[in-house]
């Protein structure tokens, strides 16, 4: 596995990315446009992932289109994207971005996936892609991440046109075992996963005995799918050797530790911007690093699968 | 707290005008809220949109245009018929005292009105502009004459109403011929407005505070639809000040719809 941890720093090398801290804008988060994801950045962000770009563009679902339960947000977005030819106008303003910037991207067919990835290989400005088979509430893209012949195919039909830019596999956990989908995804070509997107949910109106949301079904994001990402970050890690993102409900250091113990290589946060504002990154990047001198680690090497080894 | 949706019933419905409607209702968190906060307001089974609250006490509202199928909506409902509500969001005005000028464009003048009755209450001196298109789209008239206490021009697009033109070209003039001392001018309305008025107060030196609309989903900072220049409407905004405003050079040029393409500003 090419990961290599510098002591005294957060910084974090993986499939030859190089993020200056383990703490990387989730997809869906922000993304949709060059001045936000620089916002991010320059908010301590380690890497930033895109909003899912599909190769037309999209509206999404109407409103309401996110319930904050306190303990999590259900959201319906419904993938809404400018479609990849204005995306890759609004990414040349992300010239000179210092971290590593991954491109989140979605498909309903193996040719569109054939067709964006011709188009991805040629920019400079893109680091990585992340293909996201698995936003719970499209039809033709959920299912994609639910089945590993397909998730084999896709991946591996995306590695061909892309001319070696590496591709992170962003999986469900609204499957019985992530560990198949995940050895599909290592099998199609994934240089690393990212684990989890969103669970699926609902959330029912009692007054107006409907739905809430417009899109009907949403993912449940935030502190209250932690533990399930934690479960399935390990599931993978002990399956295969992959680097695998950790991202599902981290808002705390302690939440980040929780990951690189579960033997993530780095994580992602979203939801938690909602509660924290972006001081999210440097926040949890000054808590991270008094962590580590309270607890006399010397780098995030030191701990990362930790918790494999009780 | 804020996050979570409380059904609300309309008490009281007034028409301004056959475009423009205000709903009234009571809700505790709403009646704290800032001037320049929103509430997002979902028309079950319709839509949820961001609305302005018009008016601040016991008996909050919201005043809204009919602009589209929510807000048509929206004009459907009747006194005792129940809406959502979540909120309020936003950062709402700064208030400063002294010389203000209130400068509004349409419905942005219910944005702007209970700031008005702040900046009232702490004794400044408020010359207000007011623009509709025409006499048919003014409302509130009455009010502003009683609250205004010092110049109040209104004006409509077609003269049929005040002055005859774009309520930035009669800020301009005036500034122009008059050249007052401002040390704050708050503006709401149509994007290509507001930045009319913020070129024109950079130009003379105002400080000024704007209250921006967006196409928005989430209201609470994290999907990125409301984004102009760096910042997110919902979550950095509605207000900003110059600095900021300086850094949205999309402002009333091109906006965002729904899927995130940018779309000329008619």
């Amino acid at each position: 596995m090419n990961i290599r941890q510098y002591n005294g720093s957060l910084e974090v090398e993986v499939v030859n990315l190089r993020f200056p801290n383990p703490l990387i804008l989730a997809a869906g988060i922000l993304g949709l446009t060059a001045p936000l994801l620089r916002r991010a950045v320059d908010s301590g962000a380690g890497g930033v992932v895109t909003k899912s770009i599909g190769l037309k563009p999209r509206e999404g679902f109407p409103n309401p289109t996110i319930v904050d339960l306190g303990f999590g947000l259900v959201n319906s977005m419904g993938l809404p994207n400018p479609g990849l030819q204005a995306f890759i106008d609004e990414l040349e303003e992300l010239r000179g971005l210092k971290v590593p910037i991954i491109l989140s991207i979605y498909a309903f067919s193996e040719e569109e996936l054939a067709i964006m990835g011709k188009m991805i290989s040629e920019l400079k400005t893109v680091s990585a892609v992340e293909l996201n088979v698995s936003c719970p509430h499209v039809g033709g893209v959920s299912e994609i991440g639910k089945n590993p012949g397909l998730v084999k195919s896709y991946v591996k039909t995306l590695k061909e046109n892309l001319n070696g830019k590496p591709v992170l596999v962003k999986l469900t956990p609204n499957v019985s075992d992530i560990t198949l989908i995940a050895e599909a995804a290592v099998d199609g070509g994934a240089d690393a996963l990212t684990a989890i997107n969103t669970v699926k949910s609902m959330v029912i109106d009692v007054e107006a005995g409907r739905p809430v949301l417009a899109g009907v079904f949403g993912g449940l994001s935030g502190p209250a799918i932690k533990p399930i990402a934690l479960r399935c970050v390990y599931e993978i890690v002990e399956a295969l050797d992959v680097p695998v993102f950790g991202c599902g409900g981290v808002e705390t250091a302690r939440d980040v530790i929780e990951f690189i113990m579960a033997g993530a290589v780095a994580v992602q946060i979203g939801s938690a911007i909602a509660r924290r504002g972006l001081r999210v990154f440097r926040e949890i990047s000054i808590e991270l690093k008094k962590f580590m001198e309270a607890k006399g680690f010397k780098s995030l090497e030191e701990i990362r699968g930790l918790a494999h080894k009780k | 707290m804020k996050n979570v949706r409380r059904l609300v019933e309309i008490e009281e419905i007034v028409e301004e005008n056959p475009r423009v409607k205000t709903f009234l209702f009571r809700e505790k968190l709403c009646s704290k809220a800032k001037p320049g906060q929103f509430l997002m307001v979902w028309i079950i089974g319709v839509d949820e949109i961001p609305l302005s609250i018009s008016r601040v006490g016991n008996l909050c509202a919201v005043t809204v245009a009919k602009v589209g199928e929510a807000t048509e909506a929206m004009h459907r409902l009747k006194v005792g018929d129940k809406l959502y509500v979540r909120g309020p969001y936003g950062n709402g005005f700064k208030e400063v005292e002294g010389s203000i000028a209130i400068v509004a464009g349409g419905v942005g003048l219910a944005t702007l009105f209970p700031l008005i009755e702040k900046l009232k209450s702490l004794n400044c001196k408020i010359d207000a502009f007011v623009g509709f298109r025409s006499v048919s789209h003014a409302f509130w008239i009455d009010m502003l004459t009683n609250i205004v206490n010092g110049k109040l021009i209104i004006s409509t697009d077609d003269g049929s109403l005040g002055v005859k033109g774009l309520v930035s070209e009669v800020f301009r003039e005036y500034i122009e011929n008059f050249k007052p001392q401002y040390d704050m001018v708050y503006t709401c309305g149509p994007p290509a407005m507001i930045r009319q008025i913020f070129q024109q107060c950079e130009k003379v030196g105002y400080k000024v505070q704007a209250s921006l609309e967006a196409y928005m989903k989430c209201g609470i900072g994290i999907c990125g639809s409301c984004c102009l220049g760096p910042y997110r409407v919902c979550s950095d905004g509605p207000v900003f000040s110059n600095n900021q405003l300086a850094k949205m050079p999309e402002l009333g040029v091109y906006k965002r719809v729904s899927s995130g393409l940018k779309i000329p500003v008619q």
